[in-house]
């Protein structure tokens, strides 16, 4: 270890260390000024984007290769960073109007963004994991913040059972990945079987249930079983957190690992993951028509998307469509992230004590009782959708693009029928928001309301004017060691 | 942004004005907000009608291009490229026409949520006349997609009893189609590595298979805009439960995107397969034309008949269309506009009398003409106009797509005209048959007998109309003469094409 290591891991020593000293300063911060733990929450969050914006480009390694520190990371740490700044924003108001505040919930928060930040560049499997159990740790607490609410306490228990489940998975893979290669640094692994010649029944075995245990963070089919569940039950502020962020996090291992560690078996995943997307956008998108709570159909809806940036994953395994493929996927999580959190906002600006307010029928009325909120819910539902002019159009328009480039028309087909089938349960919300009476009340405050805001005007910017995402999620380059 | 140069940008652009505008007012300003809304309106035909002046006559190619970068996916640049030729400057006309009429004619018809009618509708223009002047396809399918958006609130929001399920159905049904095109514009773009039209109709060389297959997910998305029998349910919801305004716009301008898409993508980019396929095309063309006015005939709400003969009639634009000469082309254009004119009208009618009378049922009407004589004689030209009777615009499309039809090649049977004949035959029996239930006869109905003739502003609304009704039907010549060049030029392209395909 040398001061060159630390440097190059410090966004996430920052985020860590900040956290662990947070821990201790809420302590001495009197339970009626919790808004300060959420400041210094905020400020260490902030100084982490410092760090990354100052950090030397190009790639480099740390610790012997356990970390990798390459423009796929700073991008995918960057949007970690600001989904907390803005997860930071919308819990403030909320977990105190549902008397759930507590200083932990932001160190929680932290914890959770340092383990999403080790995710996306890690360089070993065992980091992987490590990152995994950190990011994932956090979640079942928070899931269960609204205690004694059986609800959320259902909700921390099965997310952290089968949560448990998948992490055994993965960590069992990881061990034949080991037995059959002498190592788990992502290199090692890529060049072990590249020299062995022929693969190993046992390490495609492993591979086998590293994805499982990926996917059940990324909430694909068939894995997904948890998602509606935990999202209902949870606190929205954590759900909203948890949909974005621990979504990308699984994505950043999941690419990573097939594309830099297993582009030996290319062939065997390739196909299975083909399907697991396909799968995902249909019976996420089928499942969500029956929803009647917005929560469980912002879950399903999760769970679709999950499905789109899949295709990316199958797409990436043709050389030609590789990079785009990836900087598909980097685009539509940073447009999904934009606009699920506004969609989440609005959901946060609605529900009431006790779980009320979170019926799509509360919405009616919305259009003529608050309209600013109601025209950024329709921006997010049609962006959701993939309509034009909104960032989640040309997100589904790049990574479609990726996936003709890689042959995959089929795919494709699959990927716009499903967004057909998405448009009515999207266009649902708008219907019952503009036309159907009501009288919803909101309880938004002036944070929350700006995240909203914020989402909305991101949203349809970045539908118009998309140059200067696009031209962030390019210069993010590759993954590293993409052969 | 020198206005002189980027003409079409401020045209396409400057219903955003009034939007603008719009916004900042208090919402029960009501007359100001509609004044407001107006005269954006009338401020984007003015521009028009700068661009009609600019706009040379004599020259098939592209004017008052504008082409900038916008970004980059990907590799390949997106731009942002505007033009305006002879296929579609009429279309871009009867568009900034007809907004300010249809704002006109829901002076006082829409009195709640007035401010985002006006904002939605003027958005609906903006996407409007960017479908008529894009030139990427990217930019295209933007204004494509973005049409459906305010039109899907118009429905929903300010529509009839079942405005929801109409609105649904109509979004639906739209996107099906253009998804479709998305793919083949995808897969265009990966191709010849642009998504610029005069780009790509230059490139060529799609192979004859692959051009099927493109055509038929390009058609999928006009097909079902136009709509063509059988994909058309959509429209007599859509129409029956649009407020009127709505109406006019949907049937006006919305549903000659379709049209113009076939005939601005489909046609030069691959005209192999369009070749191929027009005998098909032609086909269902003429089995919308029957059907659509079989079914009319069968109707017992005015506005519903009103929109079956929609079916109708665009099927005659897509047989003069796909008569691939140029003479059905050009009849086809002008039919688009005859069409957007007489059914404009007819659904400005439709909704004088329902605002008197909140019904539409045509059982309730009769020896109207007695107590509302101004409104009969109105009724009376467009009801001929839009039947096809000589001397009006009507005659003059059908005519001219017929007599293309009959001589073309690439349909192969006069069978095609011939039955197309039929529909003009049928559309004057159920046209006339309207006319009559509403206005001869006796004047039995106690509810009608204090009813009150058009005002002066129902007037102003209609009167431009039947001017361009009898403009068009007297003196065509000017109409021909602004598309005539771009014609010839697309349909030697098609020649080109059939000499390969035979």
């Amino acid at each position: 270890m040398n001061s060159q290591d630390l440097l190059t891991a410090l966004p996430v020593l920052v985020v860590a260390g900040f956290a662990c000293l947070l821990l201790i300063v809420d302590l001495f911060i009197p339970a009626a000024r919790k808004g300060y733990t959420a400041g210094l929450a905020a400020l260490t969050l902030a100084a982490a984007i410092l760090v990354i914006l100052l950090q030397v480009a190009g790639d480099h390694t740390a610790f012997g290769g356990m970390i990798i520190q390459d423009g796929f990371s700073r991008f995918l740490q960057l949007l970690f960073l600001v989904v907390g700044l803005v997860a930071i924003g919308q819990a403030y108001s909320y977990i105190r109007r549902q008397g759930i505040e507590r200083g932990e919930y932001y160190v929680l928060l932290l914890f959770s963004i340092t383990g999403m930040m080790l995710m996306a560049s890690a360089g070993d499997l065992i980091v992987i994991f490590v990152a995994l159990e950190l990011l994932s740790i956090p979640l079942y607490v928070l899931s269960g913040f609204a205690r004694p609410e059986p609800a959320s306490e259902e909700s921390a228990l099965k997310y952290f059972l089968l949560g448990a489940f998948a992490s055994s998975f993965l960590v069992y893979g990881i061990a034949l990945i080991f037995g059959t290669t002498g190592t788990t640094q992502i290199a090692g692994v890529f060049e072990a079987i590249q020299s062995a010649g022929s693969v190993p029944q046992l390490f495609l075995l492993g591979a086998g249930m590293i994805l499982v245990g990926l996917g059940f963070k990324v909430a694909a089919v068939p894995f997904h079983m948890w998602t509606p569940d935990v999202y209902q039950g949870a606190p929205s502020s954590v759900a909203a957190f948890m949909s974005v962020g621990a979504k990308a996090g699984g994505f950043a291992a999941l690419l990573r690992i097939l594309l830099a560690a297993f582009p030996a078996v290319a062939s065997t995943w390739g196909p299975i993951t083909m399907w697991l997307s396909a799968l995902t956008m249909i019976w996420g998108n089928v499942a969500a028509i029956a929803q009647t709570n917005i929560k469980r159909m912002l879950a399903y809806s999760s769970i679709a998307h999950a499905g789109y940036i899949l295709m990316a994953v199958p797409a990436a395994v043709n050389q030609a469509a590789a990079g785009q493929a990836i900087h598909g996927a980097l685009f539509y999580l940073a447009a999904y992230a934009i606009t699920n959190l506004g969609a989440w906002g609005v959901v946060l600006c609605l529900e009431k004590a006790k779980g009320g307010g979170l019926e799509i029928d509360d919405y009616a009325g919305l259009g003529v009782r608050h309209p600013i909120l109601a025209l950024s819910m329709a921006l997010f539902m049609l962006s959701l959708t993939g309509v034009p002019p909104t960032v989640g159009f040309i997100g589904k328009f790049y990574l479609f693009r990726a996936v003709i480039n890689a042959d995959l028309v089929w795919l494709a087909i699959v990927g716009v029928l499903t967004s057909l089938v998405s448009a009515f349960y999207y266009l649902r919300v708008i219907v019952t928001m503009y036309m159907r009476e009501g009288d919803p009340e909101t309880s938004g405050d002036i944070m929350l309301n700006t995240t909203v805001w914020a989402a909305a005007l991101g949203t349809f910017i970045f539908g118009v004017l998309p140059g200067p995402l696009l031209a962030l999620v390019e210069r993010a380059g590759l993954i590293q060691f993409l052969p | 942004m020198n206005p002189s140069t980027s003409l079409l940008t401020w045209l396409t652009f400057s219903p955003l004005l009034g939007v603008l505008v719009i916004l900042f007012l208090p919402k029960d300003r009501k007359p100001l907000i509609r004044w407001v809304a107006l005269l954006a309106s009338l401020v984007t035909f003015a521009v028009s009608i700068v661009m009609l002046v600019r706009f040379n006559s004599n020259s098939g190619a592209i004017q008052m291009m504008e082409r900038r970068p916008w970004f980059q996916l990907a590799g390949i640049d997106i731009e942002y490229a505007l033009g305006i030729d002879g296929l579609s400057v009429l279309l871009v006309l009867l568009t900034t026409f007809l907004t300010p009429i249809s704002i006109l004619s829901t002076w006082s018809a829409i009195e709640e949520r007035l401010k985002e009618f006006m904002i939605f509708f003027l958005l609906l223009e903006v996407g409007m006349i960017g479908v008529f002047v894009a030139l990427d396809l990217f930019l295209f399918y933007i204004f494509w997609e973005f049409t459906l958006v305010p039109m899907y609130f118009l429905i929903g929001i300010w529509g009839g009893p079942r405005r929801v399920y109409a609105a649904i159905k109509f979004f639906l049904y739209t996107m099906a189609g253009s998804i479709l095109m998305l793919l083949a514009i995808l897969w265009l773009g990966l191709q010849f590595d642009s998504f610029s039209l005069p780009d790509l109709i230059a490139a060529g060389g799609i192979s004859g298979s692959i051009q099927i297959w493109l055509f038929l997910a390009f058609a999928a998305a006009f097909a079902i805009k136009v709509p063509m029998w059988p994909l058309h349910s959509w429209l007599p919801d859509a129409h029956v439960e649009a407020p009127t305004a709505g109406s006019v716009i949907l049937a006006g301008v919305l549903l000659k995107m379709g049209t113009y898409g076939f005939l601005r993508f489909n046609l030069p980019l691959f005209p192999e397969a369009a070749v191929r396929l027009a005998p098909w095309m032609a086909l269902f063309a003429v089995i919308g034309i029957i059907y659509g006015a079989a079914v009319s005939y069968a109707q017992k709400d005015v506005k519903k008949l009103v929109a079956y003969s929609s079916v109708s009639h665009l099927g005659f634009v897509i047989l003069g269309l796909f008569a691939l000469n140029p003479q059905g082309i050009q009849g086809g254009i002008l039919q688009m506009v005859n069409h957007g004119l007489s059914t404009g009208a007819l659904f400005i009618i439709v909704g004088m009398i329902y605002e008197r009378r909140h019904t539409r049922e045509m059982d309730a009407f009769g020896g109207l003409w007695k107590i509302m004589p101004v409104y009969g004689a109105l009724t009376l030209i467009v009801t001929l106009s839009s039947m096809g009777l000589p001397g009006l615009n009507g005659f003059v499309g059908e005519f001219t797509i017929l007599l293309g039809a009959f001589g073309s090649k690439a349909i192969g049977s006069p069978w095609f005209a011939g039955a197309a004949a039929v529909g003009v035959i049928l559309a004057a029996i159920y046209m006339l048959f309207m006319y009559q239930k509403l206005f001869l006869g006796p004047l039995d109905k106690e509810e009608n007998k204090a009813l009150k003739d058009l005002n002066l502003r129902e007037i102003v609304t209609i009167v431009p109309l039947i001017v361009f009704i009898f403009w068009i039907g007297l003196y065509p010549r000017p109409f021909f003469n602004l598309m005539a060049p771009a014609v010839e030029k697309l349909a030697a392209a098609l020649q080109a094409a059939a000499m390969v395909v035979h």
